[in-house]
Parts: structure tokens; sequence; C-alpha cells
């Protein structure tokens, strides 16, 4: 079979809703897409961990800190499920890793913000997690088996981070003046941010289109985005906190919250390593790969002696 | 082996997990480890680190055999002329109730 009726074969099994395992023959343009995706996707949950690895020692209770661990070791774990299905497409995690030391490799630019309060534990889990999750729904029907099957593991584990996040937000807004000017401000800085973690709109996204058609994402960028605020507006109106968006309103007639514009002017920024912590980010996992080093070390050694 | 000798030089395992007696075990996801050993305990740690699961397989990448998609469609076959295998293809007094199936 030539190429073209190999690719109209595979458009008609995507179509059919068939899933696309690692031996099947797929198009090289489907797997650079599925490479470049899964593998930001593995890189931000590895960020991921930094900005609440910040404020483990500094938790408020023993219980606080406990949640804090457990949900930086599932991003840990993600990180992993994550590279382990990308490597199914013939891409090595070193290289993958490589990529992300050397500064080449995308992750999701709202870890390039800085953690400056207890609360913005609350903010990230809550917001950043509860859009991740969003998004991750969508990719458990990805037509790539491998990621589908990450996603689903995803899901299932990143509940409890998106509850943990709203139950400080919660308590903290309940709590004194301060504790509730606190969750104000996490809110105020992490809102703008957390739309714009679902990618530039659709006129303006490159790789919506062929996403679709290949059913790999099942949604646009702005209609996950327009579900995260529908569902997020009357969580921050039930524990009594104020969206930072003057322009918000109810629109009767679409059943939406509908937002004033959105800043991509500060997307584009962070993106292209303009935010307060890019550099921050990749020094710590570059120490963090480096210190780990003796570790893998002596686990070679050790199996090596046990195989002669 | 040099400082500089990555990770993923090290074999890839697939993880299969048992979530309670009885069921099968299922592939989980895979891991790079040196030894079954370090597999198990990594595997432990990523794929069973919240209940239930009550049995963990390794297994080496590398050791399963599997069919490929050019091969699969002539290989598994089912044998359409075999249709004597499927409990459709008799035809017996429709009032008789079978005791062996389920209610």
């Amino acid at each position: 079979m030539d190429d073209a009726g190999r690719e109209e074969r595979f458009q008609a099994r995507i179509d059919a809703g068939e899933r696309i395992e690692p031996k099947d023959w797929m198009p090289d343009a489907y797997r650079r897409q599925l490479v470049r995706m899964m593998s930001q996707h593995a890189h931000s949950e590895v960020v991921g961990m930094l900005p609440e690895g910040n404020w483990i020692t500094r938790a408020p209770s023993l219980r606080r800190k406990q949640i804090l661990l457990a949900k930086v070791q599932d991003e840990a774990g993600h990180g992993l499920y994550l590279y382990s299905a990308v490597e199914t497409l013939g891409v090595s995690r070193e290289e993958l890793i490589d990529e992300l030391l050397a500064g080449r490799a995308k992750y999701s630019s709202i870890f390039n913000y800085p953690t400056l309060s207890w609360a913005d534990m609350g903010a990230i889990g809550w917001l950043v997690d509860g859009a991740a999750i969003l998004n991750q729904t969508m990719l458990t029907k990805c037509s790539y088996g491998p990621y589908a099957r990450a996603m689903v593991r995803i899901c299932k584990e990143e509940r409890f981070h998106e509850k943990q996040g709203f139950e400080i937000m919660a308590v903290l807004a309940a709590g004194t003046p301060a504790q509730r000017a606190m969750a104000q401000s996490a809110l105020d800085r992490w809102w703008w941010p957390t739309l714009m973690m679902f990618g530039p709109p659709d006129g303006e996204s490159t790789h919506n289109d062929q996403l679709m058609r290949w059913r790999v994402k099942q949604k646009s960028n702005d209609e996950l985005r327009q579900w995260f605020v529908d569902l997020t507006v009357p969580q921050a109106q039930q524990i009594g906190l104020a969206i930072p968006d003057p322009e918000l309103r109810f629109d009767e007639a679409s059943g939406h919250w509908l937002t004033g514009p959105i800043d991509w002017d500060e997307f584009w920024r962070v993106v292209r390593g303009g935010g307060t912590c890019n550099r921050d980010r990749l020094e710590a996992r570059q120490r963090a790969h480096d210190d780990g080093r003796w570790v893998r070390e002596a686990a070679e050694a050790y199996a090596k002696k046990h195989r002669t | 082996m040099s400082a500089e000798q990555p990770d993923s030089q090290w074999p890839l395992w697939e993880v299969f997990v048992q979530e309670k007696t009885g069921d099968p075990h299922e592939h989980a996801g895979s891991l790079h480890a040196p030894d079954g050993e370090l597999a198990l305990q990594a595997a432990r740690d990523v794929y069973a680190r919240r209940g239930p699961v009550v049995s963990l397989w390794v297994v080496e990448s590398e050791h399963i055999v599997s069919t490929t998609p050019a091969d699969s469609p002539s290989f598994l076959e089912p044998g359409p002329e075999k249709i004597y295998r499927h409990p459709r293809f008799y035809t017996g007094p429709r009032s008789t109730k079978n005791t062996a199936r389920k209610k």
C-alpha cells in the first residue's frame, strides 16, 4: 500500500472510533504531534512538582503536609506514566529529559509563576489541577491508546488534588480577615494564568484542527476554557471569593459565564522564557538530576554485581 | 559505567497489577529499572500507591512475544466456518430452561 492509501485507511480507523496502538502504522505527522504534546505534558508534571515542593516544609499542619507530599509524589508518578507512553513512539526518556534540561522543551507556563503564600497551594490545586483535569478527561478518549490509558490512571488519581485545593481555599476564605485576604490574593494571581493554560484562542491555535481530525483532542482550547469557567465561577461564589474580572458576566442566552479579554501578550512572554521563575525551575531540575546521579549509579552497580 | 550513562539504558519492564484475588493481572504500564528487585519496588511506588492491589508482576519488555499488526488479521482469524463453537449455532426447543445458564 502506498502512503496515501495508508493514510486514508488510518483516518478511516480513527473515524470509526478505533484506537491506534504503538505497532500500528501511523503518519509521521501524527507521531510527531503526539511526541510534542505528550512530552510537554510529561515535562509539565515533573516541573509542576517545584512550585508546590516550595511549601512542603512550611505546610501549616501535619495533615496538610502529608497531603501535599502525597500530591507532589503523584505528579512524579504522572510524569513517569507519560514518559513511558511517549517512549512507545520510539523516543527515549533520556532524549526527552536532555531536551528539558537544555531548555529546548516546553512545559506548561503556569509553573513559571511563583508561589508566594500558603494560599497558593489552595489556588494551584483548585484552579491549576482543576483545569488540568478537564483537559485530561478529554484526553482519556484520545485516539492513541497508550496516551489515553495514562490519562485514565492520572484522572483517577488527580481528583483529590483539586479537592484538597478547594478545601484549603474554603477554609482560608472562612477564616480571619488576614487569611481571607491571602485566599483572595492567591485567586487574583492564579485566575488569569489558569485560563491561559488551555492555550491560545481557537483562531490562533496552529495544531487544533489537525488534532481534532485525528481525535487526539475532541474539544478546542476555547471550549475547554469555557467549560472550566462555567464550573469554577459558582465555586468561587460558594466560598465568597471574587473572580478578578470586572467584565465577568452570566450570559442568559448561552447559559455561559463570559470573561473579559485575556492578556495574550503575557502568555507569549512567559512561554518565551520571560516568566518570573523560568530560570529557577530549570536550575532546580538540573540540580535534582545531578544530585540523583549517585543513586542511579549505585543501583546500576548493584544490578551488575548480581548478574555476574 | 560512566557518570553520563543515562537512566534509559536500563531495561524496560512491563508492570501487571492484580486488584483483588480472583481477578486477572492487568497491564498497568511500564518503567525502567536495572533489575527485577528494583523494578518491583518502583512498580509498587508508581502503580500501587493507592490500593487496592494484592499482587504485582514485572517482566522485562523484551521477553514479551507479541503479534504484529501486519500478521494479526490472518493469525487471529477466528474461523467463521467454525460457527459450531458458538451457542447461537444450536437450535433446540426454546421453551426448555437451561439450568446452567445464569439467572
